[in-house]
């Protein structure tokens, strides 16, 4: 119990004059959109169970909706992404970030860019691009902080004391550029007037929908699965203390894993206008990318090996853990939901919804809690964090939420598929699209409990934070930590 | 760090680097403390992977899948989403074709009196009934402010079989030749009447519809002067127009005084589409008996109703058995 959330770990002595202001910002900017994006999405999941919280126009769900998934995803995730691959590159290259202006600059460009987005979204300004709805100004503006953000880590990469690269950094960089790349390649588009908000995209019908998705499910692929594994590939084997389970592992999934995920984009549009060919080859692509994700959990997992007795006890590294389980879950229920008749059932109802959490909240949210509970005591120079039994009870709390929230997304979308398609025995329809809708309410009930709990554990984690970076520790804690610094420090 | 501190700092020598806990050899580079232990990939992981390889080279012979000059591979089951679509349509149509023969040939009388094609008329119609009416009329058919209760047997513009059809292909003000089309005056907003001369008229109305005891002798008439030749002399309404009956104590928009007041001054005209060309001749005849079942069916002549009257002492019968 005593050394789980001590920082002193032996190797803090003779580091070099690492930049942790830029990480500290960025961790405190995580927590902060986490809190408002759990939040945002809580009220959106409650306005599909009461339609009358719909406040028109600025806070109605069409408006809310994205800015939900923008403050999760780019917000929440984003400054999570810049935090850890800060921090992570400047340990494992033994060296300074390449510059401390630009780093600082990509903070707060960062922030500015969340903000235009989240603001246009509630006056009612998107290009309807799922991911992608800010206009072309936001989106130029994240082009700047973006190549700015690839320049501080490609050339701190450059100037590293180590010979060889870690693993972590390869994952971070795959994220890195190609989301640069996703970015510029969807968002190709013309203002209608340098002075309006407004902008049409450069491409249409078809051909807008492949190229969105090819950005879509990359986003996924590349923010969310790619980031994170540089995040897992880092924190898991020091937090276990353990060392990386296969080398030679982690080289094949790493390229088969950013091979193959780049293909997988056209399932999202199965029986559509789309060639059926493009369909076919989206859909196999997911299929062969099953084995290349769990690379990443097998890895991961195995790492606890000789370490095991740590699981039990360490509530950072059960975080980790079942984030790798949630992980391992959503990638093998991405290529089942791709297989074109699976997809018949599942698609447009609310199992999407459910496997897109399972991934955001179990693997994205937990792999960061695990990072953050991390790095706190560390980069705010404290011994240990404020109180473990908060960590414990924020786990606990959230996975609650998390079965709460996937369960009832599964019952509901595969009961709304089944009503979708449900013909009686003369060949009419049995339900009509109301009754489905009506049938959901209970259900969309449960996914807001299922929220509550989870932004509850984001709150205690913010107040364990806040008592760690004040250099408290929980009275409760005190006597075993004193009988225990022998051996800390 | 490099290989010989490593080295040096395990103190294993001759390169090999040691894992403790699991006696696997790692691969010599370590990170702020992290190492690499050189384990092989698993076996069934990289089975797994070679497994979903081919299964996928075999969907790409199957399914149409790469992009060839002029098209892309068609595969060799010769499956198309089009192909895939109709073949369950099919299947639908199928059942339907059960009793689509006899169902097309048969009178609103031979329906009625058939068992099978009876319980079709209704099934297909409650299914389309939701599907396309139950968004003004409700699921159920029991209206809202403005859209008629299906269920009672106060009917604007007939309640016969034939009416209800009739209402059903052309809709009402639907603007084609054969709608159901009548125009009330806006009294007050077009200056007809004066606002005490409506103030007057509508105390009649609240006596005709026996809210309030005392007669307005000014509105009465004013009432047969510019009322009564479309809601008739007593106001008991008029299908010819689809003037409702204002003595009974069902309103389309709200009986009370200020409503009363609020039709007279700017009059009213719903709205209702015509399904013609929405929806299959089929539908609509389903459509048609399920209306007139709901609790407001009128019956087109003496004869007719008997047959009727057969028809539920039939369906008592079957759900007695």
């Amino acid at each position: 119990m005593t050394t789980i959330a001590s920082t002193a770990s032996g190797t803090a002595s003779a580091s070099p004059d690492y930049n942790y202001k830029v990480v500290r910002l960025f961790t405190l900017a995580t927590v902060f959109w986490g809190i408002t994006g759990f939040l945002v999405g809580i009220v959106i999941a409650a306005q599909m169970a009461f339609p009358d919280l719909n406040i028109e126009p600025y806070l109605s769900f069409g408006r809310l909706r994205p800015l939900h998934t923008s403050a999760v995803i780019f917000a929440f995730c984003g400054n999570g992404l810049f935090a850890t691959s800060y921090y992570v590159v400047q340990r494992t290259c033994g060296v300074r970030l390449w510059s401390d202006a630009l780093s600082s600059f990509t903070f707060w460009g960062y922030q500015i860019f969340i903000i235009i987005a989240g603001l246009g979204y509630v006056m009612g300004v998107t290009q309807t691009k799922e991911y992608a709805e800010p206009e072309w100004y936001a989106d130029l503006w994240l082009t700047i902080v973006w190549v700015a953000y690839l320049l501080v880590y490609m050339m701190t990469i450059v100037k590293r004391k180590e010979p060889h690269l870690y693993v972590a950094n390869w994952f971070y960089l795959a994220f890195i550029i190609t989301i640069a790349v996703l970015h510029l390649g969807n968002n190709i588009s013309l203002p209608i007037d340098l002075a309006s908000a407004k902008s049409y995209s450069a491409f249409s019908g078809v051909q807008s929908a492949l190229i969105q998705w090819w950005y879509g499910h990359n986003a996924v692929g590349f923010f969310l699965t790619s980031g994170f594994l540089g995040m897992m590939y880092y924190f898991i084997p020091k937090q276990a203390g353990r060392p990386i389970y296969s080398y030679r592992l982690s080289i094949l999934h790493f390229w088969s894993l950013i091979f193959i995920y780049i293909w997988a984009g056209p399932h999202h549009l199965h029986y559509t206008a789309l060639p059926m060919w493009v369909q076919t080859l989206g859909m196999t692509f997911s299929i062969m990318l099953w084995m290349p994700s769990w690379g990443g959990m097998i890895n991961g997992l195995m790492t606890l090996s000789g370490a095991w007795h740590k699981l039990r006890e360490d509530p950072i590294l059960q975080f980790m853990a079942i984030a790798l389980a949630f992980y391992g879950m959503a990638t093998f229920e991405g290529p089942l939901l791709s297989i074109r008749s699976v997809n018949a059932l599942s698609h447009y109802t609310d199992w999407t919804i459910g496997h897109v959490h399972a991934g955001a909240l179990g693997w994205n949210g937990f792999i960061t809690f695990g990072a953050l509970y991390y790095l706190v005591p560390r980069l705010w120079g404290r011994e240990r964090i404020y109180s473990v039994k908060l960590i414990s009870l924020h786990l606990w709390i959230a996975s609650l939420g998390i079965v709460f929230y996937i369960a009832s997304m599964w019952v509901a979308g595969i009961m709304q598929g089944l009503m979708w398609r449900s013909y009686d025995d003369m060949g009419f329809l049995e339900y009509s699209f109301v009754e489905s809708v009506m049938a959901l309410k209970p259900f969309y009930i449960l996914r807001v409990t299922g929220g509550v709990l989870y932004l509850s554990g984001a709150l205690i984690m913010a107040y364990n934070f806040w008592r760690t970076i004040r250099g408290e520790v929980s009275a409760k804690e005190q006597p075993q930590i004193r009988n225990a610094q022998g051996v800390a420090a | 760090m490099s290989d010989k501190n490593n080295q040096n700092h395990t103190g294993k020598g001759k390169g090999k680097d040691i894992d403790h806990a699991t006696g696997i050899e790692t691969t010599g580079h370590e990170w702020d403390g992290i190492k690499e232990l050189n384990n092989p990939m698993p076996r069934w992981w990289l089975w797994v992977f070679f497994i979903t390889i081919i299964w996928s080279v075999w969907y790409w012979v199957v399914y149409p899948s790469w992009p060839v000059p002029g098209g892309a591979t068609l595969g060799t089951k010769g499956y198309t989403q089009e192909g895939a679509l109709k073949e369950s349509q099919q299947e639908i149509f199928a059942r339907q074709q059960v009793y689509l023969d006899k169902f097309q040939q048969a009178s609103f009388d031979e329906i009625l009196n058939d068992q099978e094609l009876y319980r079709f008329a209704m099934t297909g119609g409650a299914a389309a009934f939701k599907d396309n009416c139950a968004t003004c009329h409700g699921a159920g058919g029991a209206g809202q402010t403005g859209y008629p209760n299906l269920n009672d047997d106060d009917w604007l513009w007939g309640g016969r079989l034939s009416d209800i059809s009739q209402t059903l292909h052309y809709g009402i003000r639907a603007g084609n030749m054969d709608t159901h089309l009548s125009q009330m005056p806006a009294f007050g907003k077009d200056k007809l009447l004066s606002r005490e001369e409506i103030e007057a008229v509508v105390d009649h109305v609240m006596f005709i519809s026996g809210q309030v005891k005392a007669d307005s002798e000014h509105g009465a008439q004013i009432f047969a002067q510019q009322c009564a030749a479309c809601h008739g002399e007593n106001g008991q309404g008029d299908r010819e127009f689809g003037a409702p009956n204002l003595t009974d104590k069902i309103w389309l928009y709200g009986g009370d005084r200020h409503t009363v007041y609020e039709t007279v001054y700017n009059a009213r005209a719903g709205v209702m589409p015509a399904w013609k060309d929405r929806l299959d001749e089929n539908t609509i005849r389903q459509l048609t008996i399920y209306i007139h079942q709901l609790g407001g069916g009128e019956q087109d002549d003496m004869a007719m109703e008997e047959e009727a009257g057969d028809v539920r002492e039939r369906e008592d019968n079957a759900g007695q058995l």
